[in-house]
């Protein structure tokens, strides 16, 4: 065991810990039958019970589904992730596809508004005072309490999504961007000074790489608040969406759907982190 | 003995003829500093009154213990803070802002992180000459790199480097615009006396090759007789009984051992122990209120 390395050994408890898991959910979820056996009866009896609805020999599907029935829906979903047959069913891929094109759109809006505004505070001591009262107060505000107001003037509800992603992405970036401005050392700033570099060139050669990692980490932020944010807000406006996949299944009592979707929301939250930490990492450097 | 308060700048009386000989001749007034004052608290000024004179080609260190207003008066000439009251002027030309033409070589080598030794050259050279294509701009920068001994280390960021790789490239980057006059903030301060020693060498080399003006400052006594024809020796503030005195130039002293003295003969010269004790006895007995 000894000689193994560290990354195989975790990789072992790993899937140790899952196999665990998996099987407590098996055994938690093959309990007694809710309609009872056969055993006993008599066959007018099961007659009777047939006529009134309770068929002693049904296998009864309202339990909590056990891990096979999910692995079973999963696959049946990722096999056949794009097919659409109209407004409720609609294939898991195209919901996604709606869900990231949101998240994606509110993101890049939010960037837009974020970064230059954040310059702005993180270069000048007044702004970050002028700024500070509203950011303070906007900041802690839930997201999804923008949505009736959104609703309300945007009268779309597509848009109200794409809004809300918006209002709860541009805090983190807004913060992170005006504090690694504001922090970018004096001494590199000096040496933009004493070789007279227009400040065009100095935002962008020297104020902009040293202030990324932090500018890069309040980007991964807004991502992973917004990954959360979009599950409800599309719970709340239907119509498409992971977050309207998951309410619909609720609705037709698929707790399988809805174990499947869980679980894949935590996949792509999951996977859109790992693609900000290479991005992190890219513009990371070593003093 | 050495030098003269009320007459700012003396000469030794046993200057070696030579010694005056081999100096560049000189363009007096290049750089004039008229009056230099610095006040955080009106006042208790840090210094005031500080006035000299640099020639052309001349190499001066500037010797005080911390606290003195070295580096202000370092920063007002590089155009980086602003004096109180007095006037700084360069060829001709007040001193406003920074500039191109005066480099500076910071304590903290200040290179960026993100660029490689090549880069952070680059950067310094494009924004010298903006008009110069890649293939001009990558020959100065190698020019400047090999002058530092550095080229095997060209693409290297600058975490790969030593602390006295790094000030080299510090070092280069402000010859590579080629300035009329380089300023050293305390570039070896935070070296190794092993490093310091060779990067010495090695700077007076380019210095002496490029005919360079440099004003430096320095807390190593031993540095600034090595390298500089004038040592600005200064005092720091002080509470005395006729009231708060604010510091300044207590005395210039002309270096009178021959320019072309090397880091490993320099003790061996006439002269070199009573120039040390000189400048060592005002640090530890003149410079600052005990």
């Amino acid at each position: 065991m000894k000689s193994l390395s560290l990354n195989l050994r975790a990789a072992v408890v790993t899937l140790l810990l899952l196999v665990c898991f998996v099987g407590v959910w098996q055994l938690a979820t093959t309990g007694p039958s809710v309609g009872g056996s056969s055993a006993g009866m008599t066959p007018e009896e099961i007659e009777y019970a047939k006529m009134m609805g309770k068929d002693p020999g049904a296998q009864k599907s309202d339990g909590f589904p056990p891990p096979i029935e999910v692995a079973k829906a999963s696959w049946a979903h990722l096999s056949d992730p794009f097919y659409d047959k109209g407004p409720n069913d609609k294939g898991i891929g195209i919901q996604l596809a709606h869900s990231l094109a949101r998240v994606g759109l509110g993101f890049v809006l939010a960037m837009a508004v974020a970064l230059p505004l954040g310059f702005a505070i993180g270069m000048s001591p007044l702004m970050q005072k002028a700024f500070n009262p509203f950011v303070q107060v906007l900041k802690p505000i839930s997201p999804l309490a923008w949505m009736p107001l959104a609703l309300y003037t945007l009268k779309d509800s597509d848009v109200s999504g794409i809004f809300v992603i918006f209002i709860c992405s541009v805090w983190p970036m807004l913060i992170n961007t005006a504090f690694g401005v504001a922090s970018v050392k004096r001494d590199w700033l000096n040496v933009a000074a004493t070789l007279e570099v227009s400040p065009i060139r100095k935002a962008f050669q020297v104020i902009l790489p040293a202030a990324a990692p932090t500018i890069l980490t309040g980007m991964r932020i807004s991502m992973g608040i917004a990954w959360l944010v979009i599950v409800a807000a599309e719970m709340l406006v239907g119509g498409t969406g992971v977050g309207y996949f998951v309410w619909n299944e609720w609705n037709n009592l698929s707790l399988t759907n809805v174990i499947f979707a869980v679980l894949l929301i935590g996949v792509v939250g999951m996977l859109l982190d790992l693609m900000f930490a290479q991005l992190q990492k890219a513009v990371t450097y070593v003093e | 003995m050495w030098s003269d308060t009320s007459l700012r700048t003396s000469t030794m009386t046993a200057v070696p003829r030579a010694a005056a000989t081999e100096r560049a001749s000189p363009m007096t007034g290049f750089l004039k500093v008229e009056q230099l004052a610095k006040a955080y608290q009106a006042s208790k000024p840090v210094f005031a009154d500080v006035s000299f004179e640099m020639a052309q080609g001349e190499f001066v260190c500037i010797i005080g213990h911390s606290g003195c207003g070295k580096t202000t008066i370092l920063n007002v000439l590089a155009g980086l803070d602003t004096a109180t009251a007095g006037h700084c002027f360069m060829d001709g030309r007040e001193i406003a802002g920074p500039s191109l033409e005066r480099g500076v070589v910071f304590q903290s080598h200040a290179l960026m992180p993100w660029l490689t030794v090549r880069q952070n050259i680059a950067f310094a050279v494009k924004s010298r000459w903006p008009d110069w294509g890649t293939a001009q701009v990558n020959a100065q920068v190698e020019k400047f790199v090999a002058m530092v001994g550095l080229s095997h280390a060209i693409d290297k960021k600058p975490s790969q480097l030593s602390g006295g790789m790094k000030q080299r490239v510090g070092i280069a980057r402000a010859f590579a615009i080629q300035p009329k006059m380089l300023l050293l903030d305390e570039p070896f301060g935070a070296l190794d006396a092993l490093t310091r020693g060779t990067i010495q060498d090695e700077l007076m080399g380019i210095v002496r090759q490029t005919q360079q003006t440099v004003f430096m400052i320095t807390h190593d006594v031993d540095e600034a007789i090595l390298l500089s024809d004038r040592i600005l020796l200064m005092t720091n503030g002080q509470d005395t009984d006729q009231g708060y005195k604010p510091g300044g130039l207590a005395e210039v002293v002309v270096n009178p051992l021959p320019r072309s003295r090397t880091r490993a003969q320099l003790h061996h010269l006439d002269g070199y122990y009573e120039l040390r004790n000189h400048i060592v006895d005002f640090l530890v007995s003149r410079a600052k209120a005990h």
